[in-house]
């Protein structure tokens, strides 16, 4: 995390040549991704977080709190937006296992992660290309560190599991202005498991998968949108020591209300299906709501 | 493919449908509620214009009633009504300035302004945005 920090620090300090303001347009920097990264909730987008436009610079904070029948998860994390083209980002999530685990003498266990994310705009611009289908484009990272406590010794030997891992991805986003509805098609690569709380690869599977995640939002006035995404997920623990299925994964889904009182300020709301999670400890499919609040500068 | 090819690909395709024909129908026009509505929001639009901070110096030589006549006859023909602007063309008139596209989207915003107090429609704010946003390409001129 000192690194990630060090990042965050030396994209801030080259930012003084640039001014300091909100020149995008409301809501088009989107919210913060539960990976800290700029899109929608749970995948990211290929706009720059913050409102700093060309020869700006702009920064983002948020919490994020999703709680589903049996599991909660807090993230939080800031990212900064230099010129509408880079983004750097952390982000900190802490998955609450609550009492699930005891089975596995691991009652209260908390799985958290640390995940430092880095976005450029290749081509495009989501907003002002009204008149064509080109969308804006951007290819990033997430280079994640997973912290398993006392899962750990079984997470990484039995079972296979790396703690860290690399997401690669490339993000399409189209405002279809017209319309009011913006549409977002992400590729990611990714060894991840349950998006890294439980490490990256296994014993049967260890490498890369490329995974598409997809969003469509519909814009309700300039500061009201509401949509659905969809995230799919690999399942490199399906086949694992614990027994077929024990921990099948499956991918995520949302519908969300996103509100923008201001440029300061944003609030999202939704309802999350995040399918099984470690069925064998916990067979219930876990549904339940998120929320997310993201403070701008 | 490199990716600056693909780039160069990409953007020479946006740019042929760039200046493109006029729309196909006149939902917008009638929408905004014809010549004359379209006339009632750019008389709420120009004054905000040159008294907003942000965009006042770039209209600080224009002549009020001019400007307001050419913007009402070129959101009428962008919007599909029965209009020709006659003005010079957006590439020449702004050349010579130093907009950026926060300057673009300012003007944007003020224009929302403009259409909230008009009480335009969010849809056919947006079917007007639409038309207009691409003219980005000829007005924004520091990247």
């Amino acid at each position: 995390m000192r690194r990630s920090v060090l990042m965050l620090s030396v994209a801030l300090l080259s930012a003084p040549a640039l001014a300091q303001s909100n020149g995008k347009l409301l809501l088009t920097g989107g919210v913060s991704s539960i990976d800290g990264a700029a899109g929608g909730g749970l995948t990211p987008w290929a706009i720059t977080g913050s409102y700093a436009s060309t020869g700006e610079w702009g920064a983002t904070a948020f919490v994020t709190r999703a709680s589903t029948d049996n599991y909660g998860l807090l993230t939080y994390g800031a990212a900064v937006g230099i010129g509408d083209r880079v983004e750097v980002s952390l982000a900190k999530q802490d998955f609450n296992t609550q009492s699930n685990l005891a089975p596995l003498g691991l009652d209260g266990l908390h799985l958290k992660q640390d995940i430092v994310g880095v976005k450029l705009r290749v081509a495009g611009d989501a907003v002002l290309d009204s008149d064509t289908l080109m969308p804006q484009i951007a290819i990033g990272i997430e280079a994640k560190k997973t912290h398993a406590g006392n899962l750990g010794p079984t997470l990484f030997g039995p079972l296979g599991a790396k703690s860290s891992g690399t997401d690669a991805y490339i993000s399409a986003t189209k405002l279809f202005l017209a319309d009011g509805v913006l549409v977002n098609l992400t590729l990611r690569a990714t060894k991840a498991n349950q998006n890294g709380l439980l490490g990256f690869g296994g014993a049967q599977g260890k490498g890369y998968r490329v995974q598409p995640e997809f969003s469509v939002a519909k814009l309700l006035a300039r500061d009201l949108a509401f949509g659905f995404e969809f995230r799919a997920k690999p399942d490199n623990l399906n086949q694992s020591v614990l027994g077929s299925g024990a921990l099948k994964e499956d991918d995520w889904k949302d519908i969300f209300v996103a509100w923008a009182p201001s440029k300061h300020f944003s609030l999202t709301a939704a309802w999350v299906d995040l399918g099984s999670i470690a069925p064998a400890v916990q067979p219930k499919r876990q549904t339940g709501s998120y929320l997310s609040a993201q403070f701008a500068f | 493919m490199p990716r600056h090819a693909l780039v160069c690909l990409l953007l020479a395709s946006a740019a042929t449908v760039a200046n493109a024909a006029p729309p196909a129908n006149d939902n917008v026009y009638q929408a905004w509620g014809g010549k004359a509505g379209i006339r009632a929001v750019m008389e709420d639009f120009v004054p905000r214009l040159i008294a907003d901070p942000r965009t006042g110096p770039f209209f600080k030589n224009v002549n009020r009633e001019n400007l307001t006549t050419q913007l009402t006859e070129q959101l009428c023909q962008e919007a599909g009504g029965p209009c020709t602007y006659q003005g010079a063309p957006m590439k020449l008139v702004h050349q010579d300035l130093d907009i950026a596209r926060r300057d673009f989207n300012a003007l944007v915003e003020i224009l929302q302004q403009s259409m909230d107090a008009k009480a335009i429609p969010f849809a056919a704010q947006n079917g007007m945005l639409a038309r207009l946003a691409p003219m980005h390409r000829d007005i924004v001129t520091s990247n």
